[in-house]
C-alpha cells in the first residue's frame, strides 16, 4: 500500500469517527492546515526523483479532491444534523412578554388636527393660524357683532383686566386677519386653533379647546359647494358611507347659516345612547359668510361670495374614539394619552 | 320657549305627527331640544333624548268625575269617603285624605283614577310609577282616587286634588280633555320672533303649508274714551320707540279660568291673578310684553290731575320698590316709567310695587309699549333681572306688535275680568318704522345658493311667511317684510336664509368647488413645528398640551422676572387660573409631576404659546416655546435583563434628545455653554445657542425647587426653547457628505486630562488632529478616582480612521493615531492611558 493510500485510509476512517462541528474542524486542520498531513504529502512531491514526480503528484491531487470532498459533506451533514437537533431543544417561552421599545405619541388633539388639515389639504385648503388673545372688534365687532348684539350670549367669554382685550371665544377672528391679508385674492384656507370659552368644566365642556374653522372666499362660491365640502369631508373622516345633514341654524356672521349632522357612526342612525336616541350626530356649524364680514375683510359682497364652516377636532376626536371625558385632554395623563 | 301642541293649534291648522313635526322644526331651524307629555303615549319615532318615565292616562281608568257627596271616614279623622259619579251611570265610593276635598261637599269636578291605573306614587320620592290597586284604608274598601297633579306627572304639587273647571265632560277620559306633549324649543338670536305661540304657529304653517288661524282679537264693545285720562311722554325715543296706554274699568280681579292657568303652568310660568296672568299669556301668546298698572293708584299719586306717564332714564340714585319687594336704586342707564312722582316701573324689566294691581284694583291701565333691544339689555344684565319680559325685549320686538297685544289682553280682561274697556287708546309712535322693502334678484340668490330655484318657488315661500311678494320682471322680486321680522336687516342674504331652509337644504346637490386656487400661502413656523413634534416623537417623548391658563403662584419659580406682566384675566374661572401663562417649563414640570405618581418613567414634550405682554402695544405676543420633561428609569426593568440598579434618565439624556432633535431637523451652529436658568440646578444646566444666541436651558430641576414642589425622590430634567430662535438654525439646504467606499480602521484611546477641561474641548482637539480622515470620535467612557491622580479624569474615546479615495494601511494609521496623541499631551498636558512611562 502506498504512503498516499494509508493517509487517504487513516483520513477517512478518523473523519467517519467525527462527531460533531468542532471534531470535524480538528481534522480539517489535521490534514488541510498551515501544517496539515495533506499539504506536506502534496509538498513531498519536490523531495521524489523527477520520474516518479508527475505519477505521485497525480495520486496527491485525487486523494487531496476526495478527502476534501469526503470534508465537506460530512461537515455538511454535522450541520445540518446539528440545526435540526437546535430546532427541537432550543424552545423559547413565547409566553414570556415582549420589550416594547419606548415609543412617543403625538396628543390626540395634535393627530385630530392633522387629519382634518391632511383632508382638507386634498382638496387645496393651506393653513392658516392667528393670535389667541384678541381685541373684542376682531372676536364680535367685524364679524357682525356690535357690542351688546344679543348674539354675544351664544359666547360665554374670558374678560383680561385690559379693557376690550379678551380670549378668543373662536377662530373666526381668523376670518378677518386672513381675509384682509390676502384680499382681493381668492381665500381656501383653515384656521385650526385655541380658543377659551369662560364655562364651568364638566366632562363635557371645557375652558380650553381647539376649533378648526374653514373658509373659502371667491367670485364663484356657493352654498351648494359648502355642502359638497364638507359632506366630502365628513365621508373621508367618518367613512363613505355617512349621510350628511343639513339644519338651519343662525351664525351672525354667517347667512345662511347650517347646522351639520351625520348619521350616527354607532347605530348609523337607529338612535343609541352616543347620539342620544337622535340618530345624527352634529359635527360643525357653517354658512355662507354674511355681507358685513365680507365687507369687513375687504371683499365687496355684490362681487365676491365665501362660505365658512367650524368644527372641534376634540370633539370629533371623542366621536371617534368613544372618550366619555372631555377633561382628559388637558388631563395629558400618559396612561390615556398612550393609547392614541 | 315652552310650546304646549294643544295650545299651538289653537292658531295653525297642521296634521303632522309630533315626531314629524320636531323634525322638521329642527331643520329649519328651530331645533327641539326637550319634550314633556301630559298624559299621552310618546310616539314611536320620536327620537329625543333619554326621557324619565311619566304616567300615561289609560282611557278606560282615568276620567273626569263629579263628587256627588263626601262622608266621613268612620275610622280615621283625616280622612274621607268621596262619592264620585263618572258617566253612564256609574258611580264610585273611595277614601281620600286630599285637604281640599272636605265633608259635606258636593259639585267639584274632580280627576278619578280606576285601579289599574298607573300613575306615580304620592308618596315616594324619586319619582315611582305604581299600579293603582284595589284595597282596604282603615278598613274601608277603595278601588280607585281623585287625583293630584303630581299623580297625574303634570306637577310637583302633592297636596291637593285637581278641581277641574265646570265645563269639563263628566265621564270623559282626561287624556282627551287635557293630555298634551309640550315640546321646548331652542330660540336662535335671529329667530326671537318665535318667542311666542303665533311666531311658533307662523313657522309651523309656512313648512307645512297649514293654515294659519285668524289673530285678530278686539274687545266688542267700550266704555267711555280715554281722552283726558292719561297722558304720556317718551323722553328718549332711542330708548323708547313706542308706547300705548289703555283703560279697562269695572274689573274683578280674581284668580283666572282653569285653562289660563294650566296653559301658563305648561309655559313655565305661574298665575297670579286674572289681570296679571292675562298680561302673561298674551305675552305668550303673541310675543308681546304687557304691564298692568293701577289705574287709581296712579290717579293718586298724581293728586287730582290727570296721570302723566314719563319715559326717561332714571337719575342716578332714584329708588323704586320692585314688584318681587325689593327696594332697588337705579342708575342712569336704567329706562324707567315715571308720574309726577317718580318711577313706577323699570321699563321691560320688572314694575313697581306701589302700582302693582292688587284684588282691591278697579281699573287698570295697561302698558303695551316698545323698547330698544340695547337699552334693556344693559338694564337687565346691570340688574341681573332676566324676566320673561325682558328676554323678548332683549333681543328685539318690531313696534307694529303692541297694537294686537294690547286689543288682546283687553278682550281676555273683558271676557275674564268683566272689564270694561275705554274707547281708544294713547299711541305714542315719534318714528314708526317704515315697511323693509327689498329688491330679491335671482340671479344673486343662484350666485349665492348655487342652485336656480324658479321664481314661483321663491314667491310661494316667502309668501308662506307672510312677505308681501310683487313680480318685478322674470328675474327681480320686490318683496316687504311682515312687520312682525325685525331681522330681515341686509337685504337679499336675510331672505335666502328663509328660501333655502322652507325650499329643503336636502334639495340642494353636493357640488365641488370650482373657484380658482388660491396663491399658495408659506408658514415655514408650521413645517418646522411639526418637524420639531415629528422628530420628538420619534426620540420617544410623548407630546402634551397643557392649559395655557395658569396662576402667577405657580410658575414664579420658573421665571427670570419678579414681576412678570401678565395678561390677566377679569372673570378667571378659579384661582388656578388666573392669568395666561409665561413659562412653558412650569406646565410640563406638573404635568410630568402627575404622571409620575402612577408612572415610572416620564418624556414629555409641548410645543405651545407663552403670553408675553409688550410695552406700547395693545396685543400681548404670543411666543411658541418647546418645553420638555424627563423622569424616571432609562430602561424599564426587563425580564432578559438584570433589573438590579436602575439607570436613572440624567442631564445627558435630555441633552441627548436636544442634540437629536437638532440633527434631526438640521439645525446648523448648535451649541452648549452652562446655563442660568432660576429653576434648573446651577451646575447641572445648560444653555442651547443657535448661531451663538441663547435658544432657551435645560437641566436638572433646582433641587430647591424639587424640594418645595415634593418632587424629593424625582429628579426632573426638564427644558423649555424659544420656537422661533430653534427655527433660525434651519440652513436654506443641508449638504450631504459622499460615502467612503474603503474600509475604516478602528483604534480606542484613553486620555487623562484635568478635571476642568471639558469633554468638548478633548473632542475638538482630537478631531483638529485627525483631520478629514478620522471620521468618528466618539467617548465612550469616563473614569475619576483611585486609578487616575487625583485632580484629573481619564476619558476614553472610539476613533475610526477611514479616508474617502483608498484603503489605509497600518502604518498610516499609526502616524495619524500618533498625532493626535502628541496633540493632546501638548496642548493639553494629558496623559496617554496605557502609555504611561
Amino acid at each position: 500500500m502506498s504512503e498516499l493510500d494509508s493517509l487517504k485510509n487513516r483520513a477517512l476512517d478518523q473523519l467517519g469517527a467525527c462527531s460533531d462541528e468542532s471534531t470535524l474542524r480538528n481534522w480539517n486542520s489535521q490534514y488541510f492546515g498551515k501544517n496539515g498531513e495533506m499539504l506536506a504529502a502534496l509538498k513531498k512531491v519536490s523531495e521524489l526523483p523527477p520520474e516518479s514526480r508527475k505519477e505521485y503528484g497525480q495520486q496527491a491531487n485525487i486523494v487531496k479532491e476526495q478527502l476534501s470532498a469526503s470534508y465537506e459533506t460530512a461537515l455538511k451533514n454535522c450541520l445540518e444534523q446539528a440545526m435540526l437537533k437546535s430546532l427541537e431543544t432550543e424552545k423559547l417561552d413565547i409566553s414570556l412578554p415582549g420589550m416594547v421599545p419606548p415609543a412617543g405619541k403625538l396628543h390626540l388633539a395634535t393627530q385630530t388636527l392633522r387629519d382634518i388639515q391632511s383632508t382638507f389639504a386634498e382638496m387645496g385648503f393651506q393653513v392658516f393660524r392667528s393670535r389667541e388673545i384678541e381685541d373684542d372688534e376682531f372676536n364680535f365687532g367685524l364679524l357682525n357683532m356690535p357690542p351688546h348684539h344679543p348674539a354675544r350670549d351664544m359666547w360665554d367669554t374670558f374678560h383680561t383686566t385690559d379693557p376690550g382685550l379678551i380670549l378668543r371665544t373662536h377662530t373666526s377672528p381668523g376670518q378677518i386677519h386672513v381675509m384682509r391679508k390676502f384680499h382681493p385674492a381668492p381665500i381656501r384656507v383653515i384656521l385650526p386653533g385655541m380658543c377659551y370659552r369662560y364655562e364651568a368644566i364638566t366632562t363635557r365642556s371645557e375652558i380650553m379647546f381647539h376649533q378648526v374653522e374653514g373658509l373659502v372666499v371667491g367670485t364663484n362660491v356657493s352654498m351648494t359647494d359648502l355642502i359638497g365640502t364638507i359632506t366630502a369631508f365628513t365621508r373621508k373622516m367618518f367613512g363613505d358611507s355617512r349621510q350628511v345633514r343639513i339644519r338651519s341654524s343662525y351664525f351672525p356672521f354667517t347667512e345662511p347659516s347650517i347646522e351639520v349632522d351625520m348619521d350616527c357612526i354607532v347605530c348609523g342612525g337607529k338612535g343609541c345612547p352616543l347620539c342620544k336616541k337622535t340618530g345624527w350626530l352634529e359635527i360643525m356649524g357653517a354658512g355662507m359668510v354674511h355681507p358685513e364680514v365680507m365687507k369687513n375683510g375687504g371683499y365687496d359682497p355684490a362681487k365676491y361670495s365665501g362660505f365658512a364652516f367650524g368644527m372641534g377636532p376634540e370633539r370629533i376626536a371623542m366621536l371617534r374614539h368613544a372618550i366619555e371625558d372631555i377633561r382628559e385632554f388637558w388631563g395629558n395623563d400618559l396612561r390615556f394619552l398612550s393609547q392614541f | 320657549m315652552k310650546v304646549p301642541i294643544r295650545w299651538l293649534k289653537d292658531y295653525v291648522d297642521f296634521d303632522l305627527p309630533l315626531e314629524a313635526l320636531v323634525n322638521r322644526l329642527a331643520l329649519a331651524g328651530l331645533e327641539v331640544s326637550g319634550i314633556k307629555h301630559w298624559g299621552v303615549p310618546a310616539p314611536e319615532g320620536l327620537r329625543l333624548g333619554t326621557e324619565d318615565p311619566y304616567p300615561v292616562w289609560d282611557k278606560d281608568k282615568i276620567i273626569i268625575g263629579l263628587v256627588t257627596k263626601v262622608d266621613k271616614h268612620p275610622d280615621a279623622d283625616r280622612l274621607k269617603l268621596p262619592t264620585v259619579e263618572y258617566g253612564l251611570g256609574r258611580s264610585i265610593t273611595m277614601v281620600t285624605g286630599a285637604p281640599n276635598l272636605a265633608v259635606g261637599d258636593t259639585g267639584q269636578k274632580i280627576i278619578l283614577a280606576l285601579s289599574g291605573s298607573v300613575l306615580f306614587d304620592g308618596h315616594a320620592t324619586p319619582k315611582v310609577l305604581k299600579e293603582l290597586k284595589p284595597g282596604k284604608i282603615r278598613g274601608i274598601t277603595s278601588d280607585g282616587m281623585v287625583c293630584s297633579g303630581f299623580e297625574l306627572g303634570i306637577s310637583e304639587d302633592h297636596d291637593g286634588i285637581i278641581i277641574l273647571e265646570d265645563d269639563a265632560t263628566v265621564g270623559m277620559p282626561l287624556v282627551d280633555y287635557f293630555g298634551d306633549s309640550i315640546i321646548e324649543i331652542d330660540i336662535l338670536p335671529n329667530k326671537a320672533r318665535c318667542l311666542s305661540m303665533i311666531g311658533v304657529a307662523r313657522e309651523v304653517a309656512a313648512m307645512t303649508g297649514g293654515k294659519l288661524k285668524p289673530l285678530e282679537h278686539k274687545p266688542h264693545t267700550f266704555g267711555p274714551s280715554i281722552t283726558g285720562k292719561v297722558n304720556v311722554v317718551i323722553q328718549d325715543t332711542s330708548a323708547c320707540h313706542r308706547y300705548t296706554a289703555s283703560l279697562i274699568e269695572n274689573i274683578k280681579v280674581a284668580p283666572s279660568p282653569a285653562f289660563l292657568k294650566r296653559r301658563l303652568h305648561q309655559a313655565g310660568m305661574r298665575p297670579i291673578n286674572n289681570i296679571v296672568d292675562i298680561t302673561n299669556y298674551v305675552m305668550l301668546e303673541q310675543g308681546q310684553p304687557l304691564h298692568a298698572f293701577d289705574y287709581d293708584v296712579l290717579c293718586s299719586r298724581a293728586k287730582g290731575k290727570t296721570p302723566e306717564i314719563v319715559i326717561r332714564f332714571a337719575t342716578k340714585g332714584e329708588k323704586i320698590k320692585t314688584l318681587d319687594g325689593l327696594d332697588r336704586e337705579l342708575s342712569a342707564e336704567t329706562l324707567v316709567i315715571a308720574d309726577s312722582l317718580g318711577p313706577i316701573a323699570i321699563a321691560g324689566l320688572m314694575g313697581g310695587a306701589e302700582t302693582e294691581v292688587t284684588e282691591s284694583t278697579s281699573r287698570v291701565m295697561l302698558e303695551s309699549a316698545n323698547f330698544d333691544f340695547l337699552a334693556i339689555r344693559k338694564a337687565m344684565k346691570s340688574m341681573a333681572l332676566p324676566s320673561e319680559a325682558a328676554t323678548r325685549f332683549s333681543k328685539g320686538i318690531h313696534p307694529d306688535q303692541v297694537i294686537g297685544g294690547a286689543n288682546r289682553a283687553l278682550q281676555l280682561m273683558q271676557e275674564f275680568a268683566q272689564g270694561v274697556p275705554a274707547e281708544g287708546r294713547i299711541d305714542c309712535y315719534p318714528s314708526p318704522k317704515p315697511l323693509q322693502v327689498i329688491d330679491f334678484s335671482l340671479t344673486e340668490a343662484k350666485r349665492i345658493l348655487g342652485i336656480a330655484i324658479p321664481i314661483e318657488e321663491c314667491t310661494k315661500l316667502l309668501t308662506s311667511l307672510e312677505f308681501k311678494v310683487e313680480k318685478v320682471s322674470n328675474e327681480m322680486l320686490r318683496v316687504t317684510a311682515p312687520t312682525h321680522r325685525l331681522d330681515i336687516q341686509v337685504g337679499v342674504a336675510d331672505l335666502l336664509e328663509d328660501i333655502a331652509r322652507l325650499y329643503g337644504y336636502d334639495k340642494f346637490p353636493e357640488t365641488s368647488l370650482s373657484e380658482q386656487l388660491p396663491p399658495v400661502l408659506i408658514d415655514p413656523e408650521l413645517d418646522f413645528e411639526r418637524k420639531i413634534k415629528d422628530t420628538l416623537v420619534h426620540l420617544g417623548l410623548q407630546e402634551t398640551i397643557a392649559y395655557s391658563l395658569t396662576s402667577p403662584e405657580a410658575e414664579s419659580a420658573f421665571l427670570e422676572s419678579s414681576k412678570p406682566a401678565y395678561v390677566t384675566l377679569l372673570n378667571p374661572i378659579s384661582s388656578e387660573r388666573t392669568v395666561m401663562r409665561q413659562s412653558l417649563m412650569a406646565s410640563i414640570v406638573s404635568l410630568a409631576q402627575a404622571n409620575l405618581k402612577h408612572t415610572e418613567c416620564v418624556k414629555l414634550f409641548e410645543v405651545g404659546k407663552v403670553y408675553q405682554k409688550v410695552s406700547g402695544q395693545a396685543l400681548p405676543a404670543e411666543p411658541y416655546k418647546l418645553a420638555i420633561a424627563i423622569c424616571g428609569p432609562r430602561n424599564k426593568p426587563f425580564w432578559v435583563e438584570d433589573s438590579s440598579g436602575k439607570n436613572n434618565l440624567n442631564f445627558y439624556d435630555l441633552k441627548g434628545i436636544v442634540e437629536g432633535l437638532a440633527s434631526g431637523v438640521h439645525l446648523e451652529k448648535v451649541s452648549f455653554k452652562p446655563g442660568n436658568h432660576p429653576a434648573l440646578h446651577p451646575g447641572k444646566s445648560a444653555a442651547l445657542l443657535i448661531r451663538d444666541k441663547v435658544a432657551g436651558m435645560f437641566g436638572v430641576l433646582h433641587p430647591k425647587l424639587a424640594s418645595t414642589l415634593g418632587l424629593d425622590n424625582h429628579e426632573i430634567i426638564a427644558a423649555e426653547f424659544d420656537l422661533l430662535t430653534l427655527a433660525s438654525g434651519l440652513p436654506v439646504r443641508y449638504l450631504s457628505k459622499p460615502v467612503s467606499r474603503f474600509p475604516a480602521a478602528l483604534r480606542d484611546i484613553a486620555v487623562v486630562v484635568d478635571q476642568s477641561i471639558t469633554g468638548q474641548t478633548v473632542t475638538a482637539e482630537i478631531q483638529a488632529a485627525g483631520g478629514n480622515v478620522l471620521k468618528v470620535a466618539r467617548l465612550f467612557d469616563i473614569y475619576q478616582g483611585d486609578r487616575v491622580p487625583a485632580g484629573t479624569k481619564s476619558l476614553a474615546f472610539a476613533l475610526s480612521y477611514q479616508a474617502d479615495d483608498r484603503t489605509l494601511n497600518d502604518k498610516e494609521v499609526d502616524k495619524l493615531h500618533k498625532k493626535i496623541e502628541d496633540r493632546l499631551k501638548h496642548v493639553l498636558k494629558a496623559q496617554i492611558r496605557g502609555k504611561e512611562v
